[in-house]
């Protein structure tokens, strides 16, 4: 998964789209790559970059990560407020400026705690350390005798006390330490890390005065919509402007550029406007025709065919040990499985949005982004202007999961207020999101597989052929299309001597990207739901039959980075699965008709594990309880970590039970929530959060709570009815 | 032609397309944006505002018709945030993201004003037109129940 992590990171750092049409690069920079380098450039002055403290007392935390709903915005200030010793509760939160050469900008693939784990810490324990000294100097003492202490230096011997505010002034002016060996406080000190803090911007949330990005206002600010091609690839022929523009509050009507590469946005009409309704009451007047261009004869029937036609034939050899086709062909117990998988939409409750003003000598954006660097690439290139010249403020998200990764909706932004001069607001409906989004891959799995009768995996064999992302985004990807869409099902812990994993590129032109647990969310429920047929196979219970298959402790390479990657430790692995089957009671009796299933999984260089109670009614599951068990290293905030579980279990949910987009003539069916349905408040079953007690740094959680919540559910539904439930969303019909 | 209404118990008048729904009326024209757009077609419930006191959905109301009528959106539900919704929403820890929270509020504080007490199942039924895609619901429906006690224990104090 570091592969990806890394590309992901990658993406941002070299996510230059200066100017239209410049390809996004993928290389690794030799440069970022050197620790010296790195170190000098990340060693600003603390209190510039990170701890903003005023003579009255008033401390300010800078968060270079963006806060979407994960509680980012407490967590990570959470570990800088530990190492300086100051009280959580007089804390203030202040998103960082964008500024590469001191911010680590970009939030994704859970890795913001984990990345921000010793940067924090050293940060934060290189301002208490000058905070020291600073009132040692003042003192005429040994800084060794000074201690710091609830926003202040203590002198003990003397007791003297000075506040930071007092000594904020002095000590920006002192050496900063070397931030390798500045020292760090013992985590058995520790008082807030670890401890159960509420969400730093919660009481903001509740009165309607949090500020997203579609709550951005700025003075003489139009609103605008775009009309987009519904096909997908398809761009304006020719349009007329005159019914459009006779709209009361309709300004301006013109036609954007598509972008191909890089931003991949459809272009079209805008519509500019007094506000976001007139915006919308043009856009239905608007006379347009469209170009369909290349794709108007893809369905997800054609889909299923190419899938199909892939199936049939041997793919591109990925992995292989030993000879699984010949141990399967030899095999007495042997299992065959399919599984299939639709795209799948982000469906943010924050509509896509981006504000911009472009002016002639510099620019100013308010953008709710995963990836605020890559929006300051993206209106620096549409504008013209050098960087430094763009300020972009990153505004609170309504959802990200991904999709505000993407900088399509600030090119489209950017492009209009080029146009206008003015600040504008490019707003999505439901219906564009919907309809234009960057969708999970569709991907097909075939899976034989063997087990011999003492009851070990003789064979595993997975063939996928998907569309994938790498395709999408890496513009060799096509040579790896592999790459992102495996991860953990390439590097099973469940021991075979003969594991063979085949890839064929599926061929589309729906536009992907990455999607809660990307790839996982579906590795995780193919290998979980696999593992768990050839239990029934051996006639073994399925938790037992995971734990011995998964066997001794030992680390296991990731395989597509064995280098780089963080292996898996399956005594971890074995620790979730234990822990969550004590708590569910695994094997103790239920109330007829309810059945338990089980699933465990690594991603994220976090361990998750599900057991899940369910019922069938009216030909649809119905889930109970979900007790999770998670290890993410140590637990920073733990109630955090159960919010951002309980969650992702929603969100898995939702592709088990309900999502599915579907393609017919090139271009998206599903167009709000009436025709694609979320789950709802009746949909969610109790759920339960473990976390176990660990030392390890800090690993991801905003997503791997997700790839294991459909498996559970679905070996519950085999445990209940004997049926296997083998594509998503389940279907009334796979369970008669 | 002016329309008209009580917002958050202060008059109010527009001068607006009377097929303009509430919606916008009060995010763009009067910049009060507590009250969230997410589908247009009542599916959602991040648009919910209280018309005489009734959950409903502002963006499929005209402004037409709140004309004379009492509104009351999230920045009035209460002078300090101290509505018993919204302290027990800070005190489960309701939110993630936040973005349908405020319609999650404006209906758990309808249902309150007419069901002092609500079940499991009343809540459910009540709060089903909200979505929210972080998953927060198993927290919406502890904060109800914990709303409802501090609300009891109010009318028993007052």
């Amino acid at each position: 998964m570091s592969t990806l992590i890394l590309d992901r990171r990658e993406f941002l750092k070299a996510g230059t789209v200066a100017g239209t049409g410049l390809l996004i690069g993928f290389h690794l920079s030799a440069a970022a790559k050197d620790p010296a380098e790195e170190q000098e450039k990340k060693t600003p002055n603390p209190f510039n970059a990170w701890v903003h403290i005023s003579p009255d007392n008033r401390v300010t935390l800078i968060l270079q990560k963006s806060e979407m709903g994960q509680g980012i915005m407490t967590a990570v200030p959470m570990i800088l407020a530990e190492e300086l010793c100051v009280d959580w509760k007089s804390v203030s939160v202040q998103q960082a400026s964008t500024n590469p050469d001191v911010y680590d900008l970009g939030t994704g693939g859970s890795g913001s705690v984990a990345g921000c784990w010793l940067p924090m810490r050293r940060a934060g324990a290189a301002a208490r350390e000058m905070l020291v000294a600073a009132a040692a100097k003042r003192w005429n003492v040994n800084p060794n005798t000074c201690k710091a202490k609830d926003g202040g230096v203590l002198h003990g011997a003397r007791n003297n006390f000075l506040t930071y505010g007092e000594l904020v002034e002095d000590a920006a002016k002192l050496p900063i330490p070397n931030l390798n060996t500045v020292p760090l406080k013992n985590s058995d000190d520790f008082t807030l890390v670890g401890r159960d803090t509420r969400r730093w911007e919660g009481a903001a949330k509740i009165n309607g005065s949090a500020r997203f990005g579609i709550d951005s206002r700025v003075p003489g600010m139009q609103f605008a919509v775009v009309a987009r091609c519904p096909v997908f690839g398809g761009i304006v022929r020719s349009f007329d402007a005159a019914k459009a523009k006779s709209v009361a509050g309709v300004r301006e009507v013109f036609a954007i550029d598509a972008v191909a590469n890089g931003a991949f946005t459809a272009g079209g009409v805008a519509i500019v406007a007094d506000n976001s309704w007139a915006a919308m009451q043009g856009r239905k007047a608007l006379q347009v025709e469209w170009n369909n261009g290349p794709h108007t004869g893809e369905s997800t029937a054609t889909l299923h065919q190419q899938f199909l036609d892939h199936a049939a034939k041997p793919g591109k050899v990925v992995r292989n040990d030993g000879d699984a086709n010949a141990a399967i062909a030899a095999a007495a117990r042997k299992v065959a499985a399919t599984y299939e998988f639709p795209f799948a939409p982000h469906a943010t409750m924050e509509p896509m949005n981006c504000t911009v003003h472009i002016r002639p000598d510099s620019a100013e954006a308010w953008v709710p982004t995963q990836a605020p660097q890559w929006a300051q690439d993206t209106i620096a290139g549409v504008s013209g202007l050098p960087k430094e010249k763009v300020i972009v403020h990153t505004t609170l998200m309504g959802g990200g999961f991904g999709r505000r990764y993407m900088a399509d909706f600030v090119m489209e932004a950017a492009q209009i207020s080029k146009v206008t001069g003015q600040p504008v607001m490019v707003l999505w409906t439901r219906e564009d999101d919907m309809q234009h989004d960057f969708y999970r891959p569709s991907s097909y799995h075939h899976f034989a597989g063997a087990v011999d009768d003492k009851g070990n995996i003789s064979a595993w064999k997975h063939f996928q052929t998907s569309t994938s992302i790498e395709a999408m985004w890496n513009p060799k990807g096509e040579e790896t299309p592999e790459k992102s869409e495996f991860a953990t099902a390439a590097f099973i812990p469940y021991q075979t001597p003969n594991y063979r994993v085949e890839y064929t590129l599926a061929k589309s032109g729906v536009p992907r990207a990455w999607w809660r647990s990307v790839e996982h969310s579906t590795s995780g429920f193919v290998v979980e739901c696999f593992v768990d047929e050839l239990a029934a196979a051996a006639g073994i219970d399925p938790l037992e039959f995971r734990l011995r298959s998964i066997g001794d402790d030992r680390q296991i390479p990731e395989f597509t980075d064995p280098k780089e990657g963080v292996p898996l430790n399956t005594a971890r692995l074995k620790g979730v699965l234990k822990l969550a089957a004590e708590r569910a009671s695994w094997g103790s009796p239920l109330p007829s008709g309810v059945a338990r299933g089980i699933a465990g999984y690594y991603s994220f260089h976090s361990y998750t594990a599900a057991v899940a109670e369910a019922s069938v009614k009216d030909g649809m599951p119905r889930i109970h309880r979900l007790v999770y068990a998670v290890d993410c290293g140590r637990p920073v905030n733990p109630e955090g970590i159960r919010a951002q579980v309980e969650g992702a279990a929603i969100y898995g949910l939702s592709a088990a039970l309900h999502d599915a987009i579907t393609i017919e003539g090139g271009r998206v069916v599903q167009s709000n929530f009436n025709d694609y349905q979320m789950p709802r408040i009746s949909d969610a079953p109790k759920t339960e959060v473990h976390i176990v007690p660990s030392k390890e740094a800090p690993s991801g959680i905003g997503e791997p709570g997700l790839p294991v919540v459909a498996a559970s559910v679905c070996n519950a539904i085999y445990a209940l009815t004997k049926k296997r439930v083998r594509r998503l969303p389940i279907r009334s019909e796979d369970l008669a | 032609m002016a329309i008209s209404f009580t917002l958050n118990g202060k008059s109010q008048s527009v001068e607006v397309d009377p097929q303009m729904p509430l919606l916008w009326v009060l995010r763009d024209t009067l910049n009060m944006t507590g009250t969230k757009f997410g589908c247009g077609m009542a599916l959602c419930g991040a648009c919910t505002v209280h018309i005489n006191g009734e959950a409903a959905r502002s963006c499929i109301t005209p402004i037409s018709l709140v004309a004379g009528k009492k509104i009351t959106t999230i920045e009035g539900l209460s002078a300090d945030g101290n509505h018993p919704v919204q302290q027990a929403w800070v005190e489960i820890d309701v939110p993630q993201c936040g973005y349908c929270q405020c319609g999650q509020i404006m209906s758990a504080a309808a249902l309150l004003s007419k069901k002092a007490s609500p079940s499991d199942a009343e809540i459910d039924d009540f709060m089903s037109g909200n979505i929210c895609r972080c998953g927060t619901y198993q927290r919406i429906r502890k904060a109800i129940h914990r709303a409802a006690e501090i609300q009891s224990a109010h009318s028993k104090s007052a």
